[in-house]
This record gives C-alpha cells, structure tokens and sequence, in this order.
C-alpha cells in the first residue's frame, strides 16, 4: 500500500517539463534566500548571544544603501519569476490551431466527455500521444476543476460558461485526472484518468463501438448511435425546429449559420462579438441578451429543452456549416 | 493570605462577575476576548485532529465524507474569522496600544466592550449553525454550491460571520481614533513602537475591508433565503463576482492576521537583542504599504478561474509587488540581530521561530504568484502548506511570542521560561513536520480539501498527521504553564525584560488607569542604549 516516498509527479505533456524547470528556480532561489536567513540568525545567535549584563551594544539605526540593495535585489530577481511564469502561462493559455477538439461536462459528481466521433465516455479520457488536444468545458451544476497533474494544466469548469484547456501528451500510459475545485459531499471521488494512446491506437479506440470498447475500470458511457457529434446536433437541429428561422441561404427571421463559427458578428447595439462556443451557447438559452444586427427578438429560449451536452452538439453542427457549405468562408 | 498591602490594579479592583461583563476597562475587554478566542482555538484545534487523523489513510473509513467535508468548512472558519482575525488585535492590541501610547483607555470604551458582545453573538450564532447541521461549503463559501446548492446551515453561518465582521470593524474603528487623538505628549508618529503602526495599518485594513466581506455574506444569505439570481448562472448570476467580492476582502483580510504579529516581532527582536530596530521608519511605512498593497492583488486567487491572460499578469506582477516589502521586513528584523546583545528567553524563541516558518511561507508564496506554477498547485495541498505557514506558523507564533512577552503585564505573574522555550521550540518542529510535506503533496497533485486520495499520497499524509500531533503537544503546553503561573508563578516586576517602551513604566498588573501620571515622551522608540540592563534572574 504505501509507494515509497514520492518528490515529483511524473512528466506527461509538453508544459510538464516548463512548469518544473520554472519550479527548480524558484526552488533555487527561495533556498538560497531562506538558508541566508537561516544561516544569519544561527550565526547571529552564536556569536552575537548575550555576554556582559551592563553594556547596551551601539545602536545601528539603519543604512538606506543596504536598504536600497536588498530592495532592488529581489525585485529584479521577482521581474525574471513574473516574465517567466507569464510566458509558461501564456503557452498553457493559447492553444495550437489544430488541436483535437474535445467537449467535457462536469456534473457532481462526475466528468462527462465527447469527441466529435460521437464516442462519449465518463470519467475517462482517451487521447492520442504527440497531438494537442482542446477541451471546451462547462459545469452543469457548480464550479468543477479539470486538473491532470502530470501534465500540469488545471482549469476551472463554470456552469453558464464554456471555459478551455489545451494539452499535448509526450507519453503513453493513464493518468490522474482530479476535480480541483470543492463541489461538495462527493469532490474527492469525482476522478478519473486519463488514457493516452499510440495515435493508431486511438483512431482504433475512437471507430470501435463504445461496449466492445467499455474497459474493466472505466465506466465508458455508451450512445450516439455511432452517429458523430455534428450530426446529432444537426438532428437536434431539425428536432427543435431551429431551421425554420435560420436557413442556410438567409433572407429569413433569424440569421443563417453557416460559416458564422469563429466570426466577428455585428450586433444591434453597434458592438460586434467573436461568435465561439460562449456566444453561442448564450444565443441559445438567452437569445434576447445579444440581437444580431438587422433582426428582431423574436427567438425563443430553449432553455430547459436542451442539456448541456446536447448544445454542445449544435455548437459541433454549426462548426461544421462552414465546412460543409461552399461558400468559402472557412478559415480555421 | 494578607494581600491587602498591595495596591489595587485592574484585576483586583472589583471582583464580581458583573465588573467583568460591564466592564469598560480596555485591559478587562482584552481578558474577555483572551477567554473566548482560547476556547475557539480549542475547538478549530478539534476539527483539526479529526481532518488530520481521517487523512492517516486514503480511503475515507473515519467519517463520512459529508462529517469530513464539515469538519474542514469548520475548522476554517473557526480559525479564520473567530480566531486568527481577532487574535492578536483583540487580545494584545486591546490591552497595549492605549498604555504603548500612554493613554488611559481606548477613544471610545463602551464601543470596545460591544465590539465584544457583537464578537460573542456572531460566534454563537455561527456556533448554533454548526450544531445545527453544520456547513459544509468551506471557508470560502464559493458560489454556487453555497447558494443554493449546499443543504447545509449556510445562512445561519453567514449571519454569524456578518455580525462578527462588526466587531472587527469597531475594534479597528476605535485603534485608528485613538491612536490619531491620544498620544502622550511628545510621542511623534516616528517615534511610536513599530507595534502601534502594525495595529494602525490592520485597523485601516480592518474598517475599509470588513465591511466588503459583510455585504458578500449577506448576498449569499439573501441568494439562499429569497432565490435571487445573483451569482446564480441558471438565473443569469455570476458565480465568479462571488469570488472577486471574496477575496477583495479575504485577501487584505490575510494581512489583519500578519501584520499584527509582524509588530509583534519587531518589538521581541529589539527587546531581545537590546538594540533599536534596523531601519525603523522602513519597517513602519512598510505596514502601511502592504495593508495597501494587500487591496489590489485579490485576482492572484483567481488564475485558473479562466480570467483573461492580461488580468492574470496584472494580479501576478501586483503579487510580487506586495511581496518586497515583506520579504525586506525579514531582513530588517535578521540585521537588528546583527551586533546586538541577544539573550534568548521564552518570547524570543517565539520571535526566532516566527522569522522560519514566516520565511518559508512568504518565500513559498512566490510560486503561487509565478503563473507558470500557480496553475499546477493552485487549489492543492501547496496552497494550503503555504497559507499555514504563514498564518498558523506565522501569526499565531507571533501570537504567542506576544503572549509570552507581555504576560507577565497582563497577568503579574512569571511563567516558567525553560518549559516555555522548549513549547516554542516543540512547535517549530512539530509545525515544519505537518506541513513540510504537504507542499511536496500539493506539487504531487494532491488537491485540497479531498476526504478521499490516491495511494501515493499516503506517506506524507502520515508525516504531516505525525507532526500534527507534536503541534498539538507544543500548543497545548503554555495553557498549562499559563494558567499554573497564575497560581504559582512569582510576582513580576514592573519591567521583567528590561524593555524600553510606556507599557514597562507603569506596574504590572497596571493599574485601572494605566499610569498615574500622563507620562511624557522624550526619546525615540527602541532606545536601549539609554536603558539599564535586567539581571536574567528576574525571569524565573
Ligand atoms: C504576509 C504574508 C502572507 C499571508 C498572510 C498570506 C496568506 C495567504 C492565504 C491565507 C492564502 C490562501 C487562501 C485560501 O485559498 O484559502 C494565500 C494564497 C496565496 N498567496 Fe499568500 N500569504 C502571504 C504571503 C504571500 C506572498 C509574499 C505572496 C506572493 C509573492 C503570496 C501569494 C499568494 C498567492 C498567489 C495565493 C493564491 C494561491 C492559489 O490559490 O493558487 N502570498 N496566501
Ligand atoms: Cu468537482
């Protein structure tokens, strides 16, 4: 039961070995900063310990050049922690253009995921090896935690809001994934892993139907008919009846979807909105909150007719217009 | 036993329950809340040993994980809000700042003794919370769950953190007038104990922020009770404003409990080393600049909340900014040493100790505000090693250390100082051994706050349940020692420590009015030079 004593979590994805060489400098430097002081006192102490009970040593108000100096010092050595610790923040922050997309649910107390194969599964995430791979991700309840520690990155999952998180895997093998943020009764038991795959592996993984698939330990939530995630949306599309509004060729009440995924859109109050995954998904369950220009606010809420999964869906439908259409409007 | 001979002091000037509970004497008020924040401890003390003795294994066989989860929310805030925050203000501050100033009592006396009624009504209400049902959201009450998703007594528990925050706005209230207004004559703002400008800046801290954490509270009482939407996302809320309006108090709030104790130090190393303080008027405007600094830096709780990349840089840069003045405190406390005539009894073990585990916590918090690292041990056992450095190693060894030092004020009595120094030095090891390793765990991976983990965890959960358990003795010892001197201890000299300072001219126990005279101040705080040398035997 007991592993021996663990230091360090292993290194699985390409921000692992930034984060840690980032954390031995600051392991470098607060240990030469903390023995300073240590070894000061300790000498202090020692040499400077009371001797005589009636002399008063000559008081030492101060030198403003010292002070100067042990200012000025670790604020430049704190100016070289902030940079470097920004631009590892800024490589977990902004993902490659061709990372696998993946849509992940977390619900206490469990983490629910879909790959645009329409391959869903539940506290277990398979991913290739060598591939970046972006997570969209939304709470269906409270405030969640995606953390995977071996490879570093964590991101808060909000409900009522997508956030992401990108990584890529250097290394085969099953990992820990955690929820890191407290979500009641449950929390601690809301883990899961990840499965990182040879990418043929993979593909394999992703093409065989989810029961043959269902591992011992994973819990591998069936469904989508084999169908992928944008043709269930696009079902979901016609079962909502969202078509009778938003026709591919416009000129009808609402306005046409396709290509619109990553554009900038004008809205009626003169602002204009990058129309991603957040916009979207409020244009579903608030659409009076932001009217497109040159249209009225007429569209419905659906609110309470569509789970968080299934906008999810839409969202990977309406993604997929601009491929789909000729109207060369797609651009990554 | 004839004690008739001796004159009357604030302890001995009336004996009846009554003349303690209407007291207005601000050295009475101090007793009081010296009782009620003792007991608290002992309690968040309780809630402690269970979280620590149920993480000896990784599965969860002690409580359930809905007992686990309480216990922890519990033990928070107990600490937090009915301990670390009134602790050395309500206790030492009350007691000291009108006699280190050389007045007869706070500005305002009567507001003194509500502040600790509103203390003792908050804490029974949140108390009654927790027999109740309890709470289970953790200290930080994050929204949702502890609006409406939570089944647990949080609004119960909100009111009693509403009501205390009064208390602490009161007491800071009271702090900020009287020493604007009642300063001996010649005691200049320069020339004040850097304890007076640490309980001046905390006060500033205490009425600007408290009352911020009040309004949070109550929303979140007014969410739960009447449904609204506002951090609600289904009733289109939002549930991080909950977070911003969170740590723009709580944040400044970690400096209330570390600034205090840092007056606390500067006084222990100059008395100890029998010199003035290196860099006296740094250290003085260096409290105020952190109690400043500590209001604009609140987002650095926030980094992977999914802010934007440019509000992370800010709150990161801001973060270290707050960091330099503390970390040249430290060296200023370690340069005082330097050439001085050190003796090392209780209070200055305290002191020494303090200036580890506090270096280690300040230093610890460079990591959290690097973003490149904070994203990985952001909400791990690293956070909750870092903040208990430096608010149990280091505001409540500042605690202590003061406790220590002014006990023979407060009480006339001696405690016994070897029993003392090795309490001191038992919490040191038994403090660096439970907390140690949960940084390795928190860079592990092991998130806070899980009643459940994986097995690689376990060993250094063990460590740190070990340690715990020394911390308990070494925390436990001065109540001993403390309450047998009250009976046994021998009589304490006016100035046992041969320290310079209005406090140690007038008798101890002080008399009701401090000083029979209005004493007038000449000299510089810290002047040892000028001060005759104590014989060691005057300690027992
Ligand atoms: C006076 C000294 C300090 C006090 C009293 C203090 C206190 C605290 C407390 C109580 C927390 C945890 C709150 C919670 O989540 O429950 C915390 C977290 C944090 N501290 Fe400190 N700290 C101090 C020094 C520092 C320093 C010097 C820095 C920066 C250089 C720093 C940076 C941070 C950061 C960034 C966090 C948030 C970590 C996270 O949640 O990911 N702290 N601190
Ligand atoms: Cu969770």
């Amino acid at each position: 039961m007991i592993k021996g004593l663990p230091l360090f979590p292993e290194q699985a994805s390409t921000v692992a070995g930034q984060v840690d060489a980032l954390y031995f400098f600051l392991i470098a430097v607060s240990g030469f900063f903390a023995l300073l002081i240590a070894a000061a006192v300790v000498i202090f102490a020692i040499v400077y310990r009371r001797r005589a009970t009636d002399t008063a040593p000559r008081p030492v108000h101060g030198s403003t050049a010292l002070e100067l100096t042990w200012s000025l010092i670790p604020f430049g050595i704190a100016m070289v922690m902030f940079f470097w610790g920004a631009s590892v923040y800024f490589t977990m922050k902004y993902p490659p253009d061709n990372a696998i997309p993946i849509w992940v649910t977390g619900k206490q107390w469990m983490w629910k995921l879909q790959h645009q194969t329409g391959r869903r599964e539940i506290n277990e995430l398979h991913v290739p090896v060598g591939r970046p791979v972006l997570l969209t991700m939304t709470s269906e309840d409270v405030i969640h935690s995606f953390y995977v520690p071996a490879f570093r990155v964590k991101q808060d999952v909000l409900p009522g809001r997508y956030t992401t998180l990108w990584f890529e895997a250097t290394r085969t093998g099953r990992f820990h994934l955690f929820c890191a943020e407290y979500c009641g009764t449950q929390h601690s038991r809301m883990i899961g892993s990840i499965v990182v795959m040879e990418p043929a592996a993979y593909q394999q993984w992703l093409a065989t139907s989810p029961t043959a698939a269902a591992t011992g330990g994973g819990a591998a939530a069936a469904d989508g008919g084999g169908k992928s995630m944008a043709a269930q949306g696009e079902a979901l599309f016609g079962q909502l009846g969202c078509g009778a509004c938003h026709q591919a060729a416009g000129g009808a009440l609402g306005p046409s979807l396709v290509g619109v995924f990553g554009s900038e859109v004008p809205l009626e109050d003169g602002s204009t909105v990058t129309a991603d995954a957040n916009f979207l998904r409020k244009s579903i369950l608030e659409p009076q909150a932001q009217i497109v220009k040159g249209f009225q606010p007429i569209m419905p809420t659906f609110k309470g007719q569509v789970t968080e999964e299934q906008i999810q869906q839409i969202i990977e439908y309406i993604k997929s217009l601009k491929a789909t259409a000729d109207n060369g409007q797609g651009q990554g | 036993m004839d004690a008739p001979e001796t004159p009357k002091n604030y302890l001995t000037a009336d004996y009846s329950i009554k003349s303690w509970l209407l007291t207005v004497d601000h050295k009475r008020i101090a007793v009081l809340y010296l009782v009620s924040i003792t007991a608290m401890f002992l309690l968040g003390s309780a809630f402690a040993a269970g979280i620590r003795l149920e993480l000896l294994t990784p599965r969860g066989d002690l409580f359930t994980s809905d007992t686990y989860n309480k216990l922890f929310t519990m033990h928070g805030i107990v600490m937090v809000f009915f301990f670390l925050i009134p602790s050395i203000p309500a206790v030492l501050g009350n007691f000291l700042v009108p006699i280190m100033i050389g007045a007869r009592d706070l500005a305002f006396p009567k507001i003194n003794l509500l502040s600790w009624y509103i203390y003792v009504i908050g804490a029974t209400f949140a108390m009654f919370a927790m027999i109740t049902g309890g709470v289970d959201t953790g200290w930080t009450f994050y929204t949702p769950y502890s609006s409406w998703v939570s089944h647990t007594n949080v609004t119960a528990t909100a009111i009693g953190i509403f009501i205390t925050g009064f208390s602490s706005i009161l007491t800071g209230l009271n702090f900020i007038v009287t020493i604007h207004r009642m300063r001996a004559p010649g005691l200049t703002w320069f020339r004040m104990p850097l304890f007076i400008w640490a309980h001046y800046a905390t006060s500033l801290v205490m009425v600007l922020g408290t009352p911020v954490i009040a309004i949070t509270v109550a929303l979140v009482g007014l969410e739960r009770i009447f449904h609204l939407g506002i951090f609600n996302p289904q009733m289109g809320g939002d549930p991080i404003l909950f977070q911003h309006l969170f740590w723009f108090y709580s944040h400044p709030a970690v400096y209330i409990m570390i600034l205090p104790s840092m007056g606390v130090i500067s006084e222990l190393i100059t008395c100890f080393s029998r010199k003035s303080i290196f860099g006296y008027s740094f250290v003085a405007i260096s409290s105020l600049a952190i109690a400043f600094l500590g209001f604009i830096v609140w987002g650095h709780h926030m980094f992977t909340t999914g802010q934007s990349v440019y509000t992370g840089m800010i709150f990161s840069i801001l973060s270290f900014a707050v960091a330099i003045p503390s970390a040249v405190k430290t060296f200023n406390w370690t340069a005082t040493l330097y050439r001085g005539s050190l003796s090392f009894e209780a209070p200055m073990v305290y002191a020494l100790c303090y200036l580890g585990l506090f270096t280690i916590g300040g230093l610890t918090g460079l990591f959290l505000a690097t973003l490149g690292t904070d994203v990985h041990v952001h909400d791990t056992y690293f956070v909750v090693a870092h903040f208990h450095y430096i608010m149990v190693g280091g505001a409540i060894l500042g605690y202590l250390g003061g406790l220590h030092f002014w006990w023979p004020k407060i009480t006339g009595k001696m405690y016994p100082d070897g029993i003392a120094r090795t309490a001191a030095i038992i919490v040191f090891i038994g403090f660096n051994l439970t907390f140690f390793p949960q940084f390795v765990l928190g860079y592990m991976g092991m998130p806070r706050r899980y009643h459940f983990y994986v097995d690689e965890f376990q060993v250094l959960n063990v460590l740190s349940t070990a340690g715990a358990g020394i911390l308990g003795v070494g925390y436990l010892l001065p109540m001993f020692y403390f309450v047998w001197s009250l009976i046994y201890g021998k009589k304490a000299p006016a100035n046992p420590w041969g320290a310079t300072g209005l406090e140690w001219t007038t008798p101890s126990p002080p008399p009701t009015d401090n000083f029979a005279q209005t004493p007038v101040v000449t000299e510089d705080a810290y002047s040892y030079e000028n001060l005759p040398v104590p014989t060691r035997a005057s300690a027992v």
